[in-house]
């Protein structure tokens, strides 16, 4: 069924009750994933690599297992060796076999921190103690961290076993170049014949982490019988599950996970770090082991996202049309494949209505961290160089910037370069609300500039399950299998009661572990209230039926007889009879009596998750002395198909776009001539503070999804693709210099200002 | 390893721990006085979500050593409501959505009650500076800083 219809007759959603987690976070009362405790568990810490890449000769833990209080000792051996095989859950394309490797290495380690053996104990005194016995003898090689150095010929060779994939004929040797990805459409060189005008640029942005405040965490626990169960904060307790199985060679069926509150994940927490190694500990040892990475390991070893580098041309003819766009894209992936480069193609001219588009993607390893999801893996890369080109067009052409986005803007029907054709999309829409808002025309001062950059996202659907039961006293528990990162808790309850007509209060919305709910994929992709939502309003709906089966044998009517309105069940008309209402609380009262407790779950595999887009609008101002840029006002406007709980939907986008400005102007992970992280703190490595920034101003346009039953888009992934992009052009018009490097940092601006280029 | 046996006051009630001569006040509230809404982000003084307030001042507790709170006053989060009671902040954070995975919450409140005590009519740029040892990367600080500004004039009974 569809609740779109008019926004007016909602009740309940598109209204900002508080959330139902507030009061245990307000409290400190919220159990994270390092809060959580079992009796008599042990501390567990990991011994990480401290060269970038080096053969390990030997490891020799005797000392380590013979220390008073250590209660075990592993390395990669006691996990099994197993063969390749691409991953079916998680965020991004992964293997299970890197995934083990990227747990406990085994022959080689592959960058600093990767992970080498770990150990058990009763204390953590004792545990570090026990770390310093462990002596590993390495051969130290030669390591490689620029992207391309490491695709020159001649680098040093993370895995001999590495061939290029997407090369003719196939490659002989062995390179760092994992895969080559080409996306056309159209005839690149006929389109660039036909352009008046070409602008293009080369652009080089930094790795940067998604820095979420709780570092990763776990508690692990495994019987004699093989049973297990793992406590953890993570973006999904069934991809733990999946991945600890796999890693472990345990059957699914011993492991149950259970979901603890998580703080902050962006992505970065839709994989596994921790939990394998948690687990072998805690078999090797016969007690729970805790396992909580440090701020520095979290920076070291997990996460980040590609730094890369991203050539960008496109030609345009003198009205504005764009005919021709071509990019070729270099990302990293750190020490093993699987860099977010095919979204990145794919998102860089998604806007855009262009008939000849070339891409060229590369996706490359080096001696870095793994890179994890980030928040719409890949695009902000893509887009950061795509929108200053685009920028550079319409100073070209004398045009505004958004006119020349909405001469070539992307609609319904419009055909994307990876072959999916739009439905009903917010794009145009987003344009007008940005044209129309006062800050496109509000003056600015000295020194001072403003830029626009847009941004898209597919957002996903997928595997969902939610389930709906009704208390004896007519109050609702929803059930569902969505880690609650920011709100979904929330938007789940008021989904549900605005389709059974009650208020939210009388809703308790859980998040169910892995045995008491059916598969759920990640909270990644922005599908939870999409496709969780769609499971959670299906199973309210399949509610609402048996409720009114349950009203039509208590009034001994039949069920076509009955209506449910306004939290009732009422007499369908005049002929069904004169029966008074019967609330949720009266028919749950007597559900004993007519068929025994009323509850339902459903699953969804969902599609048709509904294409994002976004504009933001940015004002800086440069200090020409220090080459400091501050952030004067800020707007992001979306289209988030509707809005369940706007304050949620306004506080993604406010995330994201602060995320984004710290990847513009701080954000970097800085190297050092051993390929040792230099910035592994967040002192160093600085994500925005409160006095960086002004407030920034979300702006929601609605353009409901009609595939969702209250119109949902995804909403979280969006706002960090246009800040690079929207910043980069405000430097560009407040000093008159293009900066072609992220972070755009005071340094690199001064330089820029000095040099006269940037 | 030998302890020392720490006596303090904690959100008005008679607390006593052992301490390893290294171990935290974070860790002390967290792993020995069993106060786990204290939260560790980074061990370093970078993040603010290990804020308490000792003897009145606003402090990291992970740059603190447990040993070093004897005899001392500690607020944490815990105590920040009364009874079943929130405090104004905390109605005010959740009213504005000032949270999204709350785990920088608890330090923010501690921090931002701590800045009301002083100040109680501070400017957006006061609130700005006084929160920028406390990093969110949820919210984009937008949603805090109003909550934190609303719940001041309600204190002022503005
Ligand atoms: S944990 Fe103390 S400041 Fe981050
Ligand atoms: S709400 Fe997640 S870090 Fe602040």
């Amino acid at each position: 069924m569809t609740y779109i219809g008019n926004k007016s007759d909602l009740r309940v959603v598109g209204t900002r009750p508080d959330r139902p987690d507030g009061v245990d976070k307000v409290t400190g009362r919220a159990i994270y994933g390092a809060d959580f405790r079992l009796a008599g568990q042990l501390v567990g810490r990991i011994l990480r690599s401290p060269h970038a890449h080096a053969k390990i000769i030997k490891i020799d833990t005797s000392k380590a297992r013979a220390l008073p209080g250590v209660k075990a000792v592993m390395t990669a051996q006691d996990m099994p060796n197993i063969t390749s095989e691409e991953s079916f859950v998680g965020e991004g394309p992964t293997n299970f076999r890197d995934q083990s490797l990227n747990v406990m290495a085994r022959d080689k380690v592959l960058y600093e921190g990767h992970a080498v053996a770990a150990v058990a104990a009763m204390s953590p005194s004792i545990a570090e103690a026990a770390l310093a016995l462990i002596e590993v003898t390495y051969e130290v090689l030669p390591h490689v961290i620029d992207v391309e150095e490491a695709m020159a010929p001649g680098a040093p060779i993370l895995d001999e076993t590495l061939f290029t994939a997407g090369v003719d004929p196939k490659p002989t040797t062995p390179s760092n170049i994992a895969k080559k990805i080409i996306l056309k459409s159209g005839d690149i060189d006929a389109g660039f014949a036909k352009a008046d005008i070409i602008a293009e640029g080369r652009y080089v942005t930094a790795a940067v982490h998604q820095a979420y405040i709780e570092p990763h965490a776990c508690v692990a626990t495994i019987g004699a019988d093989g049973q297990a169960t793992v406590y953890a904060s993570s973006q999904g307790h069934f991809m733990i599950r999946a991945f600890c199985a796999k890693l472990l060679g345990m059957e699914i069926s011993n492991i149950r996970v259970i979901p603890l509150e998580i703080g902050g994940g962006f992505g970065g927490k839709t994989i596994v770090y921790l939990e394998p190694v948690a687990l072998t500990l805690s078999k090797m040892a016969g007690k729970p082991v805790k396992l909580v990475m440090t701020r520095e390991e979290v920076f070291r070893a997990s996460g980040p996202t590609s730094g890369a580098v991203v050539e960008v041309k496109m030609g345009a003819m003198k009205d504005g049309t764009i005919v021709a766009a071509q990019a070729v894209l270099k990302y990293q992936a750190g020490a093993f494949p699987g860099s977010p480069v095919q979204p990145g193609l794919m998102c860089a001219f998604a806007m855009y209505d262009i008939p000849n588009v070339h891409l060229t993607g590369y996706d490359v390893i080096s001696n870095r961290a793994k890179v994890a999801a980030y928040r719409a893996p890949g695009a902000p890369i893509s887009s950061y160089a795509a929108e200053q080109v685009v920028d550079d067009l319409a100073r070209q052409l004398g045009m505004d910037a958004i006119t020349i986005r909405e001469k070539n803007a992307a609609k319904a029907g419009t055909k994307t370069v990876y072959g999916v054709t739009f439905p009903e999309i917010g794009y145009e829409a987003v344009l007008a609300a940005a044209k129309s808002h006062a800050h496109w025309k509000a003056p600015l001062g000295k020194n001072q500039g403003r830029g626009i950059a847009t941004g898209f996202w597919f957002n996903i659907g997928g595997e969902s399950s939610a389930s709906v039961f009704v208390n004896e006293d007519g109050s609702v528990s929803v059930v569902s299998g969505s880690p609650d990162i920011g709100g979904s808790r929330a938007s789940m309850a008021m989904m549900a009661a605005e389709v059974l007509g009650i208020p939210v209060a009388n809703v308790r919305p859980i998040i169910g572990d892995t045995a008491s709910i059916g598969f759920t994929n990640v909270t990644g992709g922005s599908r939870v209230t999409y496709a969780t939502g769609m499971a959670t309003v299906q199973a309210t709906e399949k509610v609402i039926e048996q409720l009114k089966q349950r009203a039509a044998m208590i009034w001994d009517i039949s069920p076509d007889a009955v209506d449910w309105k306004d939290g009732q069940a009422v007499p369908a008309g005049a002929n069904a009879g004169g029966f008074d209402p019967l609330s949720l609380a009266a028919i749950a009262a007597k559900a004993g009596k007519t068929g025994g407790p009323i509850g339902s779950e459903v699953s969804v595999n969902a599609q048709g998750a509904g294409p994002g887009f976004g504009a933001h609008i940015c004002d800086v101002e440069v200090d020409r002395e220090t080459g400091q840029t501050t952030i004067l006002r800020y707007t992001a406007i979306q289209d988030v198909g509707r809005a369940i709980h706007p304050s949620y939907v306004e506080g993604q986008i406010q995330g994201g776009a602060v995320q984004g400005i710290g990847w513009a102007l701080n954000e970097e992970y800085i190297y050092d001539a051993k390929g040792k992280m230099d910035n592994a703190g967040f002192l160093d490595y600085r994500v925005p503070v409160a006095s960086d920034l002004p407030m920034i101003e979300a702006v929601l346009v609605e353009v409901p999804n009609t595939r969702h039953p209250f119109g949902v888009r995804g909403v979280g992934e969006v706002p960090i693709v246009p800040p690079m992009a929207a910043i980069g052009n405000a430097v560009r018009d407040a000093i008159g210099i293009r900066m072609h490097s992220l972070p755009m940092s005071p340094p690199k601006v001064r330089k820029a200002l000095d040099s006269g280029q940037g | 390893m030998s302890k020392t046996h720490v006596t303090t006051t904690i959100n008005g009630e008679p607390a006593e721990f052992l301490a390893e001569a290294g171990l935290t006040l974070l860790d002390a509230l967290r792993d020995e006085v069993g106060l786990t809404g204290t939260k560790e982000g980074c061990g370093s003084g970078d993040c603010g979500a290990c804020s308490v307030i000792v003897d009145g001042r606003l402090v990291c507790s992970c740059l603190m050593l447990a040993v070093e709170a004897e005899g001392s006053t500690i607020e944490t989060i815990e105590g920040v409501a009364t009874g079943d009671t929130l405090h104004p902040l905390q109605r005010k954070f959740i009213e504005y959505a000032a949270l999204q995975c709350g785990f920088c919450t608890p330090g923010f409140l501690v921090a931002a009650k701590s800045l009301l005590e002083k100040n109680n009519n501070p400017t957006e740029t006061e609130v700005r500076f006084w929160l920028a040892g406390n990093l969110c990367r949820c919210t984009g600080y937008d949603k805090i800083v109003r909550a934190v500004m609303d719940a001041a004039a309600e204190m002022r009974g503005a």
